[in-house]
């Protein structure tokens, strides 16, 4: 009763809070056109009737809406580069003693002849490795934060299995000690989805691995969503009793949620074109789920089983949106040239499974009869653990793949690990690979990153230098660790 | 007469062990463990056992030689802290035998290895990779139950199951799980309980009598727990914040227990007195994160700081996905990462065999190669923790094992034919 108590308080100050800050916008709005004049009585309001404020967007219901943009800036960056170094460029062979020149935000050059500019950072690598940041497309980091406490337990609206209405990026809590771990992996970007207890779980957010106190100041600018969908065993357990119970049941779930949402997406459509009459009621879920059928939402499909997963083709098909991705997709290995012929990634664990009857499948070498193939092969973690290591998940993925006779070569696995999960985000001529004009999202690595010795010294984003192993005292420690993690951890 | 012949076959197979084969591991790096690595070494292994191992090793003519020019050779790689052969499939109900129900959540009577599935697709994989012995570690309650060790053959239970009990195992973390609503009541619990036992030994015909006082636990329970009191048996305790480890050498102290710490995510906050305690300490180096408010200091130099500071470490695998089941396997990764956070790489060979070894009380046995020895040795094709590395030839009792896994067999049918 009394936690119950308390709970509504905070709830009350945050309102209020929030109102505050508000009234403060607007002051401040009017403080610039009072200024000049003397301080005089408030008129009364039925003396100057002022015209009405335009109503705000969240009436209606349009394509690509932005109500909670990107805040992100880039850190504080200078001219960087990198000597001596193999660059595993995940864009082409990989370049021996290479050097990589970072100058603006953007990976200005790279080759084996540059010369350093005056005002360059010059940094050795020679014995060492450069590669693109890593991109995690499956993270759970920030939704389901450490320590894991019902307080913040926050990755599954397990209210309905449809909840196509809810927003990852509203669960995300950017003091997650996980992040700045995560970061010192390597990873420079991951996609932050609602959990898999539901058909369809709602929208997904891509973030970069920056220090902020909002989740707004983490988002990856210009990214598109991703919507969460999840196959098998996951949804009809959890709605056992209300249903879907079965297979079959999160089948008729799915299709019923698109014929809503084409009606949906018709009515609007029709009324965006004209702004004739009244608009539509305007429905969140419907509206994520319309603009997966416009296309400017990317579908990421919780699936581990071959045959579902030929199954949620046909579902796209039947209501005409496209899977960017199947993720866990443990087996992929047994369809992949369908996955080939519907331009479909496969987002894998290296070596995961058993842990329940959808997983029973799953072999080591799943990530290398993907790529076989010919189809989209990447690693993902689904683990704030996992995260740290997709160098390694890789090496794995790639070693069992040579063990079954599959000759992966490192450029190839390195691909696994940046341009094609870059790709399954929609953000591939961004980032994911090292070649000029890209964002400068880098990781300087102390040895091969496929070997188990090897750790991230390095990593860069947008061209600032975010982590450096080699100086513990700048170490990003979150809000949660100050005054309870020792500072030598 | 079909199901006869079968039968006749099946007895024929399983009674093979009484092979006299003599197999000569010659030319490779071997490292003993127990000694420094032999360049150029030869393993001699006759009759399931280790006759001789050198670089002046004489071999006889006879001998199958396997060529380990440019590979390493270890003894086979022991998993302490695994559910294999007691859970199958984790979401499955029915392949789940690991948690005992206990009364008052005591299940020290409970012998994990009695409900052991020695048809568990899940060994295969695991020795394939270099494991040929696991520890299989009951779990829940207050007092989980008793552990076992076994080795990866093929086989029945009694074939696999090569010394049991090795350890009784409980627990300070968690005091919903003990039945308790607070920590100083868990601790307080097992003093109890501890007492019980200490009281029930010297009392035992008042007991049967129903003349004694009441007891915390079961007369199997408590019977299964004398051996425990008696410092003879091994208690493994899973404690993780510090003051949960200081409580569990305080208990060792005041009832001379002989005991092994899991879970330990902040020992290295206390490994003087760990090290001063000769109490040694299950850890991996794969966990960083504050997972709760009991492993907020968890860090991946757990165990090169307990090393440093002189505490045994045995390394066990913490690293995420299953690794206690599917994939126990990759204990070998979690001990190349204890060296890349610190560790020495003998310290962290040693922590995956001789020191779990010598902890389980199988030492005499396995976990070093030494004349005398079971021949439980793998042949690696390079640095057994690195990724590029394969286990190209695992040897348990001294027979070659190379069954495909079921997961080999997947790949075989799927992959594309040209690799067929």
């Amino acid at each position: 009763m009394a936690r119950l108590f308390k709970t509504v308080l905070v709830e009350v100050n945050m309102n209020s809070m929030i109102r505050v800050a508000a009234c403060l916008c607007l002051l401040l709005g009017f403080a610039t056109q009072l200024v000049p004049q003397s301080p005089q009585p408030s008129p009364a309001p039925q003396a100057s009737p002022s015209p009405a404020p335009p109503p705000g967007p969240g009436g209606t219901s349009l394509p690509n809406a932005d109500p909670f943009p990107s805040t992100y800036k880039p850190f504080p960056r200078r001219t960087t580069l990198i000597r001596n170094a193999t660059i595993l460029t995940a864009a082409g062979p990989t370049i021996a003693n290479g050097s990589i020149l970072l100058r603006d935000g953007k990976i200005a050059a790279v080759g084996t002849n540059i010369v350093a500019p005056a005002d360059a950072l010059v940094i050795d690598g020679t014995g060492k490795y450069v590669t693109p940041g890593i991109i995690d497309v499956h993270s759970h980091i920030g939704v389901y934060p450490a320590p894991g406490v019902d307080a913040n337990s926050d990755g599954n609206e397990l209210t309905n299995p449809v909840t196509a209405n809810v927003w990852a990026e509203h669960s995300v809590w950017p003091q997650d000690p996980q992040i700045p771990r995560a970061l010192a992996g390597g990873l420079t970007t991951m996609q932050i989805l609602p959990g898999s207890g539901n058909l369809i779980g709602g929208r997904s957010v891509v973030v970069k691995l920056v220090p902020s106190r909002t989740v707004q100041g983490m988002k990856f600018p210009g990214a598109k969503y991703g919507l969460k969908m999840a196959c098998g065993e996951n949804p009809k357990r959890v709605y056992q009793t209300r249903g879907p119970s079965t297979r079959m049941g999160n089948v008729a779930g799915y299709r019923a949620a698109w014929i809503l949402a084409e009606s949906y997406r018709r009515k609007w459509d029709a009324w965006n074109a004209t702004h004739k009459g009244d608009p539509p009621a305007r429905d969140l879920g419907l509206e994520t789920l319309a603009e997966v059928l416009r296309g400017n939402i990317l579908v990421h499909n919780h699936c581990y089983r071959a045959d579902e997963m030929a199954q949620m083709i046909d579902i796209a098909k039947e209501f005409g949106y496209s899977i960017r991705a199947f993720h866990h997709a443990v087996e992929a290995y047994k369809i992949a040239e369908l996955l080939k012929s519907n331009n479909i990634g496969a987002a894998e664990w290296a070596d995961w499974g058993g842990f329940k009857m959808e997983a029973n499948d799953a072999v080591k070498a799943n990530l290398a009869i993907t790529e076989a193939f010919g189809a989209r092969a990447m690693i993902h973690s689904d683990s704030a653990l996992g995260a740290q290591r997709l160098n390694q998940e890789v090496a794995k993925a790639m070693y069992a793949g040579r063990a079954a006779g599959i000759m992966i070569t490192e450029d190839q696995a390195i691909r696994w690990l940046t341009i094609n999960p870059a790709w399954a985000l929609g953000l591939e001529d961004k980032i994911g690979s090292i070649e000029v004009g890209k964002n400068a999202d880098v990781a300087l690595w102390s040895a091969n990153p496929f070997s188990i010795y090897a750790k991230a010294e390095k990593v860069w984003i947008d061209g600032a230098m975010l982590y450096d192993r080699t100086d513990p005292n700048e170490r990003w420690r979150t809000d949660f660790e100050l005054g309870v993690i020792k500072e030598d951890n | 007469m079909r199901t006869l012949l079968f039968t006749i076959i099946v007895t024929l197979a399983t009674a093979a062990p009484a092979f006299t084969q003599t197999i000569a591991i010659t030319g490779g790096k071997v490292y003993p463990v127990s000694g420094a690595p032999i360049i150029n070494g030869t393993v001699l292994i006759k009759d399931g056992m280790i006759v001789a191992v050198g670089n002046q090793v004489n071999v006889p003519n006879d001998a199958q030689r396997i060529d380990a020019r440019g590979k390493i050779v270890t003894p086979g790689l022991i998993n302490s802290v695994t559910e294999l052969g007691v859970i199958e499939i984790d979401q499955v109900r029915n392949t789940n035998d690991v948690s005992a129900k206990g009364s008052n959540n005591i299940a020290a009577a409970f012998r994990v290895w009695d409900g052991l599935n020695p048809a568990s697709a899940l060994f295969a994989p695991t020795r394939n990779e270099g494991v040929t012995t696991v520890v299989v570690v009951p779990e829940g309650g207050l007092v989980s139950g008793q552990a076992a060790a076994i080795d990866l053959v093929s086989g029945h239970s009694a074939d696999m199951v090569r010394r049991a009990a090795v350890a009784m195992v409980a627990q300070m973390d968690n005091a919903n799980s003990a039945g308790t609503s607070a920590r100083g009541e868990l601790i307080g619990k097992l003093r109890t309980l501890l007492d019980d036992v200490i009281f029930y030994k010297a009392s035992r015909s008042d007991y049967d009598r129903a003349a004694a006082r009441t007891l915390s636990a079961s007369k199997t329970d408590l019977e299964a727990l004398i051996p425990v009191v008696d410092g003879k048996l091994l208690l493994l305790i899973e404690a993780n914040r510090m003051d949960e480890i200081d409580a569990a050498l305080e208990l060792a102290r005041d009832y001379h227990l002989k005991i092994g710490i899991t879970g330990a995510a902040e020992a290295w906050l206390c490994a003087d007195r760990l090290a001063a305690a000769h109490v040694p300490v299950l850890t991996g180096a794969m966990s960083n994160i504050p997972e709760s408010f009991a492993t907020l200091n968890q860090r991946q130099e757990n165990a090169a700081l307990l090393r440093k500071a002189g505490v045994q470490v045995v390394i066990v695998a913490t690293g995420g996905g299953d690794v206690t089941r599917y994939n126990a396997r990759n204990l070998k990764y979690e001990a190349g990462n204890a060296v890349a956070y610190g560790m020495s790489y003998d310290d962290a060979l040693r922590g995956v065999t001789l020191s779990p070894a010598e902890l389980f009380g199988l030492s005499d046995r396995i976990g070093s190669l030494q004349s005398g020895h079971e021949a439980n040795v793998v042949v690696w094709s390079g640095d057994p923790f690195e990724f590029s590395s394969q286990a190209e030839h695992v040897f348990i009792h001294g027979r070659e094992v190379k069954e495909p896994s079921r997961q080999d067999l997947l790949i075989d049918r799927y992959k594309p034919k040209s690799q067929r």
